[in-house]
């Protein structure tokens, strides 16, 4: 089995440390093959910044792929720009706390997580990441979630011990929402 | 089994040299390498090795020549544009017989090129890296995995030829993470006994009578240009026996073969695996070292049953097909599947063009 993901937003919204959680817990905790490519280039301030991510049971082919499996979006201008790279059937993550365009994508799945408004409720706006990240793995269970959350504990909580409550509430919340949209479109 | 390691390919490169032995590195800023020289900034110290930001691509790569004529294990790092500017410093290290190991993190080109991932640098990286006619072996993993194994074996061919090797990445191995296991670092011990062996290096005579000359024919008059320049013929000539290091993949019942090196070649190999479960008899050939070139794997072919080779390359025009099509000389047909201008090649692009091929 081999997903993969594509996730998106704009600078500071924490959209390389997504697929760094999503990669790190792969490689330290699981047997799993995984690969981590960031855009990188000239990018303007306010634009998109995104990374693709594929976990795999099998050696990673491509680590960059025009159809991803999971689209996740922080942004417009990202949902703008990958709401296409989603295969058939694929599923996008949004966040419904900014992002106002339509995929326009029938052929897709649509996971609505407001996770700008559920971070600064939790007393970080800094902790969106982590409510995505949540949904993803709620949703995907492509990773067991404890683990990915030890993680985040060990690479966030190293500099910043003080934010693993927060962190950790955050992914609860996202993981809820993750699981119960799993359980509708099951 | 040793723990694995999430690393970026520019870092794996690094750190692997580091415990190759590498104790010198000079290098320029040029993306998208930078974590190479940032890389080294840190660890060299740690290592009582040499860390330094050259003024520029030209200086850096006649410093890690000075490194290597002093019998360091010496590396310098850059990307395309960045190594048109290093290659007279290589073909100086080709004329004087100095191993350094040079890395090409490829981005676009002609020119400054774009900053993204390409692999437009093939036919300088296999056949002409500076003037005079001069050869590296040239080796191009296809996972991270393989660029630390690569950066460790580069550091050893470098000292057994006493010739400058070649590690060609592109962008995207440079930048992407990886999980990998590093080898277990040289003690200093062996660092030091490697450089001692290197009896024609430049230690100082220390009341010996040897005047050591580290230049080559033309300025050192104990041997001659046409001498040396035949006995570097002979000695490329045996690579072809001796150095040529490829994958094969299905190919035993191929009706149809995809090659590509690099990361092309990954993306190649799982194109394959997608193909056979088409029922298309896909195989793979896959250079591991794109000098010398793999000449033997497609000899090995049985072209009365191939329907046609897809070479794959993130270069337009083609360059690698090139050197595949003067091997098969017409015996089968070729198509290619390309892309440039920082696209990295995308599977469908492969899986179209090897369909054309059973139609």
């Amino acid at each position: 089995m081999e997903k993969s993901f594509i996730t998106a937003g704009f600078g500071g919204q924490g959209v390389m440390v997504m697929g760094q959680l999503l990669s790190y817990t792969a490689c330290e905790t699981t047997d799993k093959y995984v690969t981590y490519f960031p855009s990188y280039g000239a990018e303007m301030r306010g634009g998109t910044a995104n990374c693709y991510v594929v976990i795999s049971d099998d050696p990673v082919g491509a680590p960059k792929v025009n159809q991803a499996d999971y689209v996740v979006c922080l942004n417009d201008p990202s949902m703008a720009k990958f709401k296409d790279a989603v295969i058939e059937n694929g599923t996008i993550f949004v966040n419904s706390s900014v992002v106002t365009i339509e995929p326009e994508r029938p052929d897709v799945h649509l996971v609505k997580v407001d996770a700008g408004s559920i971070a600064i409720e939790l007393g970080s706006p800094k902790c969106l990441n982590l409510v995505m990240t949540g949904a993803i793995i709620g949703y995907t269970e492509v990773l067991p979630a404890e683990n990915v959350l030890q993680t985040a504990f060990k690479k966030l909580g190293a500099k910043r011990p003080e934010l693993n409550p927060i962190n950790e509430a955050a992914f609860r919340r996202g993981w809820e929402i993750g699981r119960a949209a799993r359980e509708e479109r099951a | 089994m040793a723990e694995k390691i999430f690393m970026k390919g520019c870092e794996a490169v690094a750190e692997t040299a580091v415990r190759a032995g590498c104790r010198f590195f000079a290098g320029y800023p040029i993306t998208p390498q930078n974590d190479v020289p940032e890389y080294f900034a840190r660890r060299m110290p740690q290592v009582n090795g040499v860390f330094i930001q050259g003024e520029s691509e030209v200086a850096s790569a006649n410093m890690a020549y000075g490194a290597a004529a002093a019998g360091v294990r010496s590396m310098t790092s850059s990307s395309s544009c960045g190594i048109s500017l290093k290659s007279e410093a290589i073909s100086w290290m080709a004329g004087a017989n100095l191993p350094v190991v040079i890395a090409n993190f490829q981005r676009g080109g002609p020119g400054i090129g774009t900053i993204q991932p390409a692999q437009q640098d093939y036919n300088q990286a296999t056949k002409a890296s500076g003037n005079g006619g001069f050869r590296m072996l040239v080796l191009s993993p296809s996972t991270l995995q393989e660029a630390v194994d690569m950066t460790w074996r580069a550091f050893e061919l470098a000292d057994k030829y006493s010739k400058p090797v070649m590690l060609l990445m592109d962008g995207f191995t440079g930048t992407m993470m990886e999980p990998v296991v590093l080898p277990e670092p040289l003690g200093e011990e062996q660092v030091a006994a490697i450089r001692a062996s290197k009896t024609w290096a430049a230690r100082g005579r220390h009341g010996g009578p040897q005047h050591k000359v580290m230049c080559g024919p033309g300025l050192d008059t104990r041997i001659s240009q046409a001498q040396m320049n035949e006995r570097d013929a002979e000695l490329y000539e045996s690579w072809k026996q001796t150095e040529v290091e490829y994958e094969e993949y299905m190919t035993e019942d191929a009706e149809i073969v995809v090659t590509a090196y690099g990361i092309t070649g990954r993306i190649a190999k799982s194109a394959v695996g997608m193909l056979r479960a088409e029922g298309v008899k896909a195989g793979l050939i896959r250079p591991l070292k794109v000098y010398p070139f793999p000449e033997q794997a497609f000899e090995k072919l049985d072209f009365a049953r191939l329907r046609g080779i897809v070479c794959a390359e993130m270069s337009i025009p083609a360059q690698y097909a090139e050197d595949v099509r003067n091997v098969v000389r017409g015996r089968t047909g070729i198509v290619t599947a390309l892309s440039s201008g920082g696209e990295v090649l995308d599977r469908a692009q492969i899986l179209e063009a090897a369909r054309s091929l059973m139609k």
